[in-house]
């Protein structure tokens, strides 16, 4: 425990930040490229998050859609083999480290303070600082695809010694853009931590707070605690490939092995930074859209912390099959499926929510119902790979990437998606066109099915996963999830479409934008303006 | 205090607290290095031998189980070293000593230093086997051409697990960097075509962890 602080001094650096903004009227922001530059202000940045997002999200695609143009037949067509393994290991960087993290981060940024009823976030300057960070580490991470013997090569996971000893020159870079991002997650967390903790409206208690909230709370504790592990891990790998150490080299007395048991204590918890936070936003519009409350509000902040502990004891099941005793098999394949229950918990209170209610299907229900079911077929397969003989087939298969694909991007990404045409009526005042988002909807989830359903089938019959090339028999399955993804692909140019239109003009939204809406962020006018409850608001409990 | 100065000071503990954490976490990461290593020399679980050389243990030998032990060598790019086995498998009772020969050749015409890495599958034979002498304890060196055999003697403890019936040796070959030599450094740098002053670092720092510690 921290010692208890003396009420004085004030934290200067805040102060001022707090005075500049808020008391004496609103200086003029600087213009252009500067205002945002500069900019403190909780909206802004969580504007800067969402687009660097995007953009990222596209960078992304493409990676992944060179591979799958690569795997659209049997054979070496289009790309080289070593090249083709940069595109897959930038494509899962890219997508987890500049995509999803920074897109839940910008929602954090608008949202928690909107739904808290807070001014701003705690630590305003330091927001800008973290999220300017991520453009830098990422411009980084990609340069390296054009360095002599190209970028990362190795999977996004980035196992010893094929990233030490074998690893490309450019390495070393790698290693540095990582460290970059990680700061600024880790500044997010602190800046989300402090904000939650500190600066909720007057009589919102913790279980008062919305549902987004908490799980972002407990996303960020996840943070705290795994990104300096992570830290640590490219630290030793680069004192291996730069200073002569043997962490991870068995031939100075090191041990391979140990790489992936710290890679995945990160990494297991890494999963659920991406996926809790859509838990909060799906547990944010299924009851706005059933127009019920959110059925075991309790139970769902308690699901959320369970999962969140349980994530620290379940990393070896990604490493069944490195030799591990079968003590440690059995304690992390029965740990594993415990973590299905607090996640059942939580389907379960979805599901009963809609129950009875009167439901209407808007875009963003629909996301969300998409990914209540997408989501937990993801976690079924989950639970197939969890059994530890199973998975000493399954392992390294298509049908891992069938699994981590079915919780991420109809999960993770269906979620943010989700949020966004929710919350767009708050950020631009209007409506995004509903009909365009609906064939944005109904396009996505064909595309994303198309894509990564045939990958279960290719995985159960023995495709290994990162090949450029494969035996004949799995031509079929390819050549459907090729298809799929450039269909998933090009309608996502779709989502961009409604998101400019929706800036630029539309139908108007009021400030209670939804009819079911209860949370604190409808209070204010639609569009939310610059500064937004500088005084703070009364908080009425709603009955959860 | 008024609530904003309240927050001003809740968010400075906040603040403090989460830093404390992450480094707790950033130097916990680096705790579990040497708790990983402990953990597994206690357990044999990553197949890692005791180094040193152990004595006999008379408890008579069971000659009612025959344990098939085999044999792999490999070799490794940065050492122009050959290694072979006698033989690729043997059978041996429990609690019998068995010696079996290993040969290094150098195919080079320089002297350099290698080390023979051993690991045993399955792990959990790993604290059952007993080395009494064994090439792996130290590091070699070899002169151009030279041609070297020395016996591995070993015993299986007699409470060798029921159900293992077949345990597997291998041992792999590494370059030892020595600066004094600078044949061997010659040998690094054609491992290491990174630049000139960070493969002499590590030489450097390698060679005294080698130096240093046995492994
Ligand atoms: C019921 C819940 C879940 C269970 C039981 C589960 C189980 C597993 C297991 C056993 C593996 C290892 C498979 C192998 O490599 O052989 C795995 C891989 C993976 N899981 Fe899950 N999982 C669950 C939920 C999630 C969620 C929510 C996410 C992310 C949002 C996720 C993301 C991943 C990823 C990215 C991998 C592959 C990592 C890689 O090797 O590249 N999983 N999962
Ligand atoms: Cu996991």
């Amino acid at each position: 425990m921290a010692p208890k602080l003396p009420p004085q001094p004030p934290l200067q650096h805040s102060n001022t930040a707090v005075a500049d903004s808020q008391s004496h009227g609103h200086a003029a922001p600087p213009k252009g490229i500067l205002r945002w530059l500069l900019t403190t202000n909780h909206k802004e940045i969580g504007s800067l998050y969402l687009i660097f997002s995007l953009t990222m999200f596209f960078i992304g695609g493409i990676f992944a859609l060179v591979v799958r143009a690569e795997l659209f037949q049997p054979g070496l067509q289009l790309v080289e083999p070593e090249f083709f393994n940069q595109m897959t290991t930038m494509h899962g960087l890219i997508m987890v480290f500049a995509a999803v993290m920074p897109a839940f981060t910008g929602l954090a940024n608008w949202m928690i303070p909107l739904q808290i009823g807070a001014p701003d976030m705690a630590l305003p300057r330091l927001n800008n600082f973290s999220f300017w960070l991520l453009p830098v580490a990422f411009t980084l991470l990609l340069s390296t695809l054009f360095m002599p013997g190209g970028g990362p090569n190795f999977g996004w996971t980035f196992y010893a010694p094929l990233s030490t000893t074998y690893a490309p020159p450019s390495t070393t870079f790698f290693i540095l853009a990582l460290h970059i991002a990680g700061i600024s997650s880790i500044l997010g967390a602190i800046n989300i931590i402090a904000t939650i903790l500190n600066m909720r409206a007057p009589g919102m208690r913790l279980m008062d707070m919305p549902l987004f909230v908490w799980t972002w709370l407990i996303t960020a504790f996840l943070l705290i605690a795994v990104m300096p592990v992570l830290a640590g891990v490219i630290t030793m790998m680069l004192m291996d490939i730069n200073f002569g150490t043997s962490f991870f080299d068995a031939a100075g007395g090191g041990d391979p092995v140990l790489f992936q048991h710290l890679f995945w204590f990160f990494g297991h918890p890494e999963v659920y930074i991406m996926i809790l936070p859509a838990f909060g936003i799906v547990s944010a519009i299924i009851p706005t859209f059933a127009r019920k409350p959110l059925f075991g509000y309790a139970s769902m902040v308690y699901a959320t912390a369970a999962i969140a502990l349980l994530s620290f004891l379940v990393w070896a099941h990604h490493m069944f099959i490195v030799g591990l005793p079968l003590v440690a098999e059995l304690f992390f394949m029965y740990s594993t499926m415990l973590i299905a229950v607090p996640t059942g918990v939580k389907v379960f209170n979805w599901v009963t929510t809609l129950f009875r209610g009167s439901i209407s299907f808007e875009s963003p229900m629909l996301f969300s119902l998409a990914f209540v079911v997408l989501f937990t077929i993801g976690g079924f397969s989950g639970l197939m790979l969890a059994i530890a003989p199973a998975d000493f087939q399954y392992h390294d298969t298509y049908f891992v990437v069938a699994h981590f694909h079915y919780v991420l991007v109809p999960g993770a990404i269906f979620a943010i998606m989700a949020g966004v045409y929710y919350w767009l009526p708050k950020w631009t005042g209007h409506y995004p066109n509903e009909k365009l988002a609906q064939w944005h909807f109904w396009f996505s989830i064909i595309g994303v099915n198309l894509t990564f359903f045939p990958m279960h089938f290719a995985g159960l019959a023995g495709m290994p996963r990162r090949i450029p090339d494969y035996a004949l028999q799995f031509a079929d399955f390819n050549l459907l999830s090729s298809i799929g993804a450039f269909f998933f692909g090009a309608s996502q140019l779709l989502f961009v479409l409604v998101v400019i239109l929706c800036v630029r003009g539309g139908k108007k939204a009021p400030a209670k934008a939804w009819e079911g809406a209860e949370d604190l962020e409808w209070t204010v006018p639609s569009p939310a303006p610059l500064h937004t409850f500088e005084t703070p608001p009364v908080f009425h409990r709603a009955s959860h | 205090m008024d609530r904003r100065e309240q927050a001003q000071v809740g968010v400075r503990r906040t603040v403090i607290r989460t830093l404390a954490v992450l480094v707790g976490m950033f130097a916990f990461a680096f705790a579990l290095v040497p708790l990983y290593d402990v953990f597994c020399q206690i357990t044999g679980i990553n197949g890692k031998v005791d180094a040193t050389a152990q004595s006999i243990v008379h408890e008579g030998v069971d000659e009612s189980r025959y344990i098939n032990v085999q044999f792999i060598t490999r070799g490794s790019p940065g050492l122009p070293w050959q290694m072979s086995v006698e033989t690729r498998q043997m059978s041996v009772h429990p609690g019998q000593m068995a010696e079996v020969d290993f040969t290094f050749t150098n195919n080079s015409h320089s002297e350099n230093w290698g080390r023979a890495v051993p690991s045993v599958s399955p792990s959990r034979a790993t604290t059952h086997l007993r080395k009494i002498s064994c090439f792996c304890f130290e590091e070699q060196q070899l002169e151009g051409d030279e041609r070297l055999t020395i016996p591995l003697v070993f015993q299986l403890a007699r409470d060798l697990p029921e159900d293992i019936n077949t345990i597997t040796l291998v041992y792999t070959l590494y370059p030892v960097d020595r600066v004094i030599q600078s044949v061997s450094l010659d040998n690094a740098l054609q491992s290491n075509t990174l630049n000139d002053s960070q493969s002499d670092l590590r030489n450097d720092l390698k060679n005294n962890k080698v130096v240093g510690e046995t492994i």
